[in-house]
């Protein structure tokens, strides 16, 4: 048998509830007892993320979550296990990667933080570059995000940020990655990995999103360069006729399809299924849409035996379209809620909203309403956003070294309120940023 | 719309309805580089571009075969490939009234949670590449979803995957002027009886068509490229595939009397081409013997479409030889 050692202290009852399986399992370990004020740097190793015991290590392999169920698989049939089991380590969903992907699923689900979208990519950072006068050139963008990535007290909001493959190798004017400066603030690496929409033959403009060819390799590099989660981006909209069941189940299909090889490959899935707001459709249009492309895309999940605590979904909030009458944030919330709770399964731990076109201060306040709402939500509520979080920072910036520190504060207090919206306390008093009440919409976006 | 009704719509029908024409069939010369690789050194010939081109030349240039067939099958460096002294294979096929097909997919992948079974990929910038391929001659595709047989097997999110892979496939080379041939490979691996074999493949079958129209295709515009229905390879002895076995099946079905509103005819690659293989074993003395072999069996299946095979092909050595590769992969 592979050594067994165990992390715990005592007397929490978590650390009792292993060391009874272990002995009653008949199982030889070696305990070691943490103190709290000084956290050994073996437990640090084992468990960088969370740094809480207990923690198991099997064969030089940690285990932080579900040991118990851990222990149980070992001991399948009854039989005792004397080595590790090769072939499930070695099957893509194996017993450790499990563990990994909800740990970073839930971790980036910490309330009080949300992801920033930094992955737009070379075409469509141009437009915003381009909308300051900005330059489309690589030190322009390495610049920008460096400006994002370095604002200090920002990243204690953030859990992950999404990037694009080009960012994902680039590194601060100082000659340090990216992706340390990121580590090292507690934040998760993550990457876009789909490769855009192509047409629907047949439809209306509908359209299914490619990228599966070769992505269980691109997903195993982007892995070894440090990313721990991936997005994807289905669009539906909606129409006379639209979306058709058509592209309700070629894209649902995409996602599952896509999320099972992140999954295989170490990286978490974003599972995005963005309806447009595009329309003059009313809020109860957009929920009955967004609950049935919620339900297939659940559907096409458990089809493809995704492992559910180890994704995210970004839906769109549910709201009148661009062309119908606003409604208030207590009716965003409300029908956003409800069509979580009919369609999302308990086992997903977190939604980040995308802010598809919503002014910052208004995707905000939404996210904050959704938070304060007394109602089941067994999943926590954040965001997602690209625009929301930028735009009154890009404006600020307009791309002149002087105007770095105003264009961080700009972003820094999008970041704050954002992360004081998942909490549900934000106060509608974030130093409201030229732009902040802008409407970022744009029809038809593609990214 | 119901189905595809766009620009090339017409070229489609009668492109597909030209390559089941009575009296042609199919030959599958779309063994990728790695694949002819084993077929080549299985003769002791390298595996060399040079050579692999010969191959395909002795073939494409045997004297009266080109009218037996109505399209060849190519593996992308093919397309581009000439005779010996610079003629584009491509005009060859062209002057014997031979349609040029490609294979598109990119291979099999597996399915995460099942037990090795697969699904295809291959999509991405599909339509891009089916345009360069019209462009350079190719006026029909090829496509290989793979399943097989077992306990729990094929499961329903094989013949899903595999049924909507081969129905994007489809759509999209038909918004390019290519033919679709769908293929839904179930391999004859095992040891199941006639009758297992023939509900899966209606399993399948129906699968595939319910997706293909959830996708708009249009099927007057595409051909199938399915399994024969046969007892599992290790079950209780019937003959063994093999290149007169093939074609004796073929004959068989074309003789049955029956509502057949479909001509049913040959793509064959090893079927055709084993025991022209064994006779070039790679030497220029032994093209014209290698030729005859090939002949041969074109006449011979040539035959079968019209249900007129009486089985006295000249049996070229390896003609009964079987065929059957475990887990075949091309």
């Amino acid at each position: 048998m592979e050594e067994v050692t165990l992390f715990g202290r005592e007397p929490s009852p978590f650390t009792y509830r292993v060391i009874w399986a272990l002995k009653l399992k008949g199982i030889d370990y070696t305990y070691t007892n943490e103190d709290f004020t000084n956290k050994s740097a073996l437990l640090l190793k084992y468990n960088p993320v969370y740094q809480k015991v207990p923690v198991l290590v099997h064969g030089g392999k940690a285990i932080a979550e579900s040991l118990l169920l851990y222990l149980n698989t070992l001991m399948r049939h009854g039989r005792k296990i004397h080595h590790l089991p090769k072939d499930s380590y070695e099957r893509s969903v194996a017993d450790f990667g499990p563990n990994e992907l909800i740990a970073n699923a839930a971790y980036i689900g910490t309330p009080g933080k949300g992801i920033l979208a930094a992955d737009e990519s070379t075409g469509t950072i141009g437009k915003r570059l381009s909308s300051i006068n900005v330059e489309n050139v690589e030190s322009n963008r390495r610049a920008l995000r460096e400006l994002l990535f370095c604002t200090p007290g920002a990243l204690q909001y953030l859990s992950g940020v999404i990037l694009y493959e080009e960012t994902l190798y680039q590194k601060t004017a100082a000659g340090k990655p990216f992706v340390d400066v990121m580590k090292e603030g507690g934040v998760l690496p993550g990457i876009k990995v789909d490769k855009g929409t192509v047409e629907l033959a047949g439809t209306n403009g509908e359209t299914t999103t490619q990228g599966l060819d070769g992505l269980a390799q691109r997903c195993q590099q982007y892995y070894a360069a440090g990313v721990r989660f991936a997005k994807w981006r289905a669009v539906l909209k909606i129409g006379p006729t639209e979306p058709s069941q058509l592209a309700i189940n070629e894209n649902a299909n995409g996602l599952a399809r896509y999320a099972i090889i992140c999954q295989e490959n170490g990286l978490v899935p974003i599972v995005e299924p963005e309806i447009l707001v595009d329309g003059s459709h009313d809020i109860e249009c957009c929920a009955d849409v967004t609950e049935r492309v919620l339900a297939t895309c659940y559907k096409a999940l458990n089809d493809h035996h995704v492992l559910l605590e180890g994704t995210l979904l970004k839906p769109n909030m549910v709201t009148p379209g661009s062309d119908a009458k606003k409604v208030t944030p207590a009716m965003v919330a409300e029908y956003t809620v409800r069509a979580l709770q009919r369609t999302m399964p308990a086992a997903v731990p977190a939604v980040v909203f995308l802010s598809g076109g919503q002014s910052e201060e208004e995707a905000t306040l939404n996210l904050n309403t959704m938070n304060k709402l007394k109602a089941k939500k067994p999943w926590s509520l954040s965001f997602s956003f690209g625009r929301a979080l930028q735009q009154s920072t890009l404006k600020a910036w307009a791309g002149k070294e002087e105007n770095v520190e105003k264009a961080q504060a700009a972003f820094l207090s999008r970041c704050k309120a954002n992360s004081e919206a998942t909490l549900g306390i934000y106060k509608g008093d974030a130093a409201q940023g030229d732009g902040a009440s802008e409407s970022l919409h744009v029809k038809d976006y593609k990214y | 719309m119901s189905c595809y009704k766009g620009k090339y719509a017409d070229e489609l029908i009668a492109n597909a309805s030209y390559i089941g024409t009575p009296g042609r069939g199919i030959l599958a010369a779309d063994e990728s580089t790695g694949t002819i690789g084993k077929r080549l050194s299985s003769i002791n010939v390298e595996n060399v571009e040079s050579n692999r081109r010969a191959l395909r030349e002795l073939l494409f240039c045997t004297p009266g075969a080109l009218q037996y067939l109505s399209g060849v099958i190519l593996f992308e460096e093919t397309l581009y490939q000439k005779t010996a002294s610079g003629k584009p294979f491509v005009e060859v096929m062209k002057e014997g009234g031979v349609l040029p097909g490609i294979k598109v997919d990119k291979g099999t992948v597996e399915l995460a949670g099942t037990d090795g079974e697969t699904t295809t990929q291959g999509l991405d910038g599909l339509a891009q590449r089916c345009q360069q391929y019209y462009a350079a001659g190719a006026r029909f595709a090829k496509w290989r979803a793979v399943l097989k047989i077992g306990p729990n097997e094929p499961s329903q999110l094989a013949i899903n995957e595999n049924a909507n892979g081969l129905a994007r496939y489809a759509i999209i080379c038909q918004e390019n002027g290519l033919v679709p041939i769908v293929e839904p490979e179930i391999l004859v691996d095992g040891s199941h009886d006639i009758d297992r074999c023939a509900d899966v493949t209606e399993r399948v079958l129906a699968a595939c068509y319910k997706a293909l129209n959830d996708h708009k295709v249009l099927l007057k515009g595409t051909l199938l490229k399915p399994n024969m229905v046969t007892p599992g390879s290790d079950a209780k002895k019937v003959a063994p595939e093999n290149e007169e076995q093939a074609t004796i099946n073929l004959n068989a079905m074309n003789q049955l009397k029956g509502k057949k509103p479909w001509s049913l005819s040959f793509s064959f690659g090893r079927a055709l081409q084993q025991s022209t293989l064994k006779a070039w074993s790679g030497k220029v003395e032994n093209v014209e013997k290698a030729q005859a072999a090939f002949l041969a069996r074109c006449k011979a299946n040539s035959e079968a479409t019209l249900g007129t095979y009486k089985g006295d092909a000249a049996v070229g050595d390896g003609a009964s030889e079987g065929l059957h590769v475990k887990d075949y992969k091309y």
